[in-house]
């Protein structure tokens, strides 16, 4: 195979978009199980309950499915806050969250699962918007608007997000907690308020990129445990807690697929993404911008 | 006297076991004949474990609405495998020692058939299975059998008509690339497609497989783009499907030819979503309205399957999979009755010898079970506007290529452009 500088640059372009939808698909993760020590394994299943949300009003009503996602986003941050009262009252306050409260979260993951089955049945499911089928050109560059929107709204979610977190008081309590609970009360601020409100932020972004994913690729509701080792391997490559780790780690990984793809065969993809990741944590074992 | 009384008694006797004889015999005839199978009805494949399911129901309406086979009413009784090879061993073990069940056939595919086979093998049972790809070469029992039309080599069938498309084209072409997912079914038909190439003497210039929760597929085929192949061949499940195709339409791939394998675009969802993008793409289909004619009962099957498959959510054309699920149970019903009874052994050997008048055409097996010739028809889409479902309910969106018996058309190419 001739590797000419248009193959490059469109692998270079091609792995920021899809790096731009992993970090969507993963921030909330990296806010639940890197900044508020909740390992929530049923986080792509929220994102599939977006796709799946962003599936039906599209259908019915031909809205954009992005759009559509960002207008329900505080109805799945109020089932994250509800989701995380009832796990830290089950769980978290007993101090019993580590085994059982991961089993809680599995269960949530095939409940969710099996009521989208039952709702919506078993087939593929897609969505039609208008730039689904556009793709722009730049010379022999390549630009496939349903990962480029996608890239773009991602873009403003997770900055959106780090800004949110590191400029406010409130995002500051969020790190705070990560960091040190008692110190948090002693200052007055409520803990567990805290983290209810950073878990119902983390399943509001899972419900954006549900949208994401349904515009990029056809959804059936078991899908989402495939992106489930993607989603922790990018937050832990990022580095636990730290939004912008993350964005970067999602970089990394999207560009390693997307050159391993293009010039080495796909098959080796997933074996250079977790050489990598596996590589990152031997040389530093708290993820590129971890503390 | 004495003499008259002793008939007399023994005439008693022996009307009472002739009653009770019969009775028993109606009691037996009237009893259900159960037919056990697990079914993907969640999980990745219950899309089609579904639709199966829906077919074989219908099949029994039909078959019990006559008055049963042998006299009895046909009962299921059936368990959600989950898609999961790993629940097989222990549902088909309940079938057949705590359900009792008199016959059992398979779930849909591959991954859920080879685990039940060590179980049917062991009792010496006779099954009918469905779409599964090629399981019988790992076993070699002679008591197996598939209604996928593969024929009796599907690695090399599958891809048949896709090659004699291609190597049908003027001038015939030198380059191939060879693509699918790391999985089973693509395996097996990159294999076949190795062995097409191998035989007509095509060039293998791309021959990789990629990850199945690959998400873009368009550094893939810039890569097959960067070697030129003059045909594509795409071993592929739904998603990945949506994505090669979506791809190719992103990258404007320039090939003469495009398809071959891709799961998915059978089926309603994925035509309706690709539209416009399948125009021009080659790929296999197992009925399409354009040989309807070919196939005088399936219209009012697929009539009773479509109403019925709006209700419960699964694909609403159901030319795939549907119709080959109720011609498996055509074959089990027309062996059983021809040989009157349940003997395995017997039906193994009916089926072996005859054929089967079928919804899907007349079915006879090979000696490994698979059927005796291929039938797989390779089309080409063309002049699809829209995502409407409709258009593709009537004749006019696939081109037949082949088999030759069910050729509407001829095949256009280069592929690119079959998109202007």
């Amino acid at each position: 195979m001739e590797v000419s500088w248009a193959l490059l640059a469109n692998a270079v372009i091609a792995g920021l978009l899809l790096g731009g939808f992993y970090a969507a698909m993963s921030v909330g993760i990296s806010i639940s199980f890197g900044m508020l020590d909740v390992v929530n394994i049923a986080h792509p299943a929220f994102i599939i309950l977006g796709s799946y949300i962003a599936y039906i009003v599209n259908d019915r009503f031909g809205l954009d499915p992005i759009v559509v996602s960002v207008v329900v986003s505080p109805l799945f941050f109020v089932l994250g806050a509800v989701l995380y009262r009832v796990y830290y009252y089950c769980f978290e306050r007993r101090g019993q969250e580590s085994l059982r409260g991961l089993a809680f979260f599995f269960g949530i993951l095939f409940i969710t699962e099996v009521a989208l089955v039952l709702i919506f049945g078993v087939d593929y499911r897609m969505v039609s918007s208008r730039y689904g089928d556009v793709t722009w050109r730049l010379g022999e560059v390549g630009f496939p608007m349903r990962l480029v929107v996608p890239f773009l709204v991602a873009m403003v979610m997770v900055i959106g997000l780090q800004l949110f977190l590191t400029r406010t008081f409130f995002g500051r309590a969020v790190l705070a907690v990560a960091q040190d609970q008692l110190a948090l009360r002693l200052m007055g601020v409520n803990p567990v308020r805290v983290k209810e409100l950073a878990f119902a932020i983390s399943i509001a972004t899972a419900g954006i990129a549900g949208a994401f994913l349904i515009v990029i690729q056809p959804v059936q509701p078991a899908i989402g445990r495939e992106f489930i080792g993607l989603v922790f391997a990018v937050c832990v490559l990022g580095g636990m807690g730290s939004i912008l780790g993350t964005l970067l780690g999602a970089f990394v990984l999207g560009l390693a697929e997307s050159f391993t793809s293009t010039f080495f065969g796909p098959s080796w993809a997933p074996a250079v993404s977790f050489g990598l990741l596996l590589a990152t944590l031997a040389f530093r074992p708290s993820g590129i911008l971890g503390r | 006297m004495l003499g008259n009384s002793v008939l007399s008694t023994l005439g008693r006797v022996l009307g009472a076991v002739f009653i009770g004889l019969v009775l028993t015999g109606t009691a037996l005839a009237q009893q259900p004949l159960k037919i056990g199978f697990g079914m993907s009805l969640t999980g990745p494949l219950a899309g089609n474990g579904k639709a199966a399911l829906i077919a074989m129901e219908i099949w029994r309406d039909d078959v019990n609405a006559k008055g049963g086979i042998l006299g009895r009413k046909v009962e299921f009784v059936y368990y959600d495998d989950q898609t999961s090879p790993a629940t097989v061993p222990s549902i088909y073990t309940k079938l057949l020692d705590v359900d009792k069940v008199d016959l059992v056939v398979s779930g849909y595919g591959t991954n859920v058939i080879a685990p039940a086979m060590p179980i049917i093998m062991q009792r010496n049972l006779t099954f009918m299975t469905l779409f599964g790809l090629n399981v019988n070469s790992k076993f070699s029992y002679d008591r197996y059998f598939q209604i996928m039309p593969a024929g009796p080599q599907p690695a090399i069938g599958w891809s048949q008509g896709f090659f004699d498309a291609a190597m049908g084209m003027n001038p015939k072409p030198k380059t191939i690339a060879l693509v699918g997912a790391d999985a089973e079914y693509p395996a097996m038909a990159l294999e076949g497609a190795r062995e097409h190439a191998k035989k007509t003497g095509l060039k293998i210039v791309y021959d990789k497989t990629y990850p199945p929760n690959t998400v873009d597929y368009s550094p893939i085929v810039r890569a097959i783009q960067a070697t030129n192949p003059e045909v594509v061949f795409v071993a592929s499940y739904p998603p990945d499907s949506a994505g090669m195709v979506r791809a190719a339409n992103e990258v404007g791939l320039k090939t003469r030819m495009f398809g071959g394998g891709l799961v998915g675009p059978q089926f309603a969802a994925l035509k309706t979503q690709l539209g416009p993008l399948l125009n021009g793409v080659v790929n296999y289909e197992f009925y399409v309205p354009d040989v309807s004619s070919r196939f005088p009962f399936l219209e009012q099957f697929l009539a009773k399957y479509q109403a019925r498959a709006v209700v419960e959510k699964v694909d609403p054309l159901g030319f795939y999979l549907p119709p080959y699920a109720y011609a498996m149970m055509q074959v089990l019903d027309q062996a059983i009755t021809a040989t009157k009874g349940l003997d395995q052994a017997k039906l193994a050997e009916y089926m072996h010898k005859n054929t089967f008048d079928t919804y899907v055409g007349k079915v006879g097996f090979a000696k490994n079970g698979e059927w005796a010739a291929p039938r797989v028809m390779m089309t080409q889409y063309h002049g699809i506007t829209g995502n409407d479902v409709e258009q593709f309910k009537k004749p006019g969106r696939l081109t037949v290529l082949s088999p030759k018996e069910y050729k509407t058309g001829d095949l256009k190419a280069p592929y690119h452009e079959n998109k202007k």
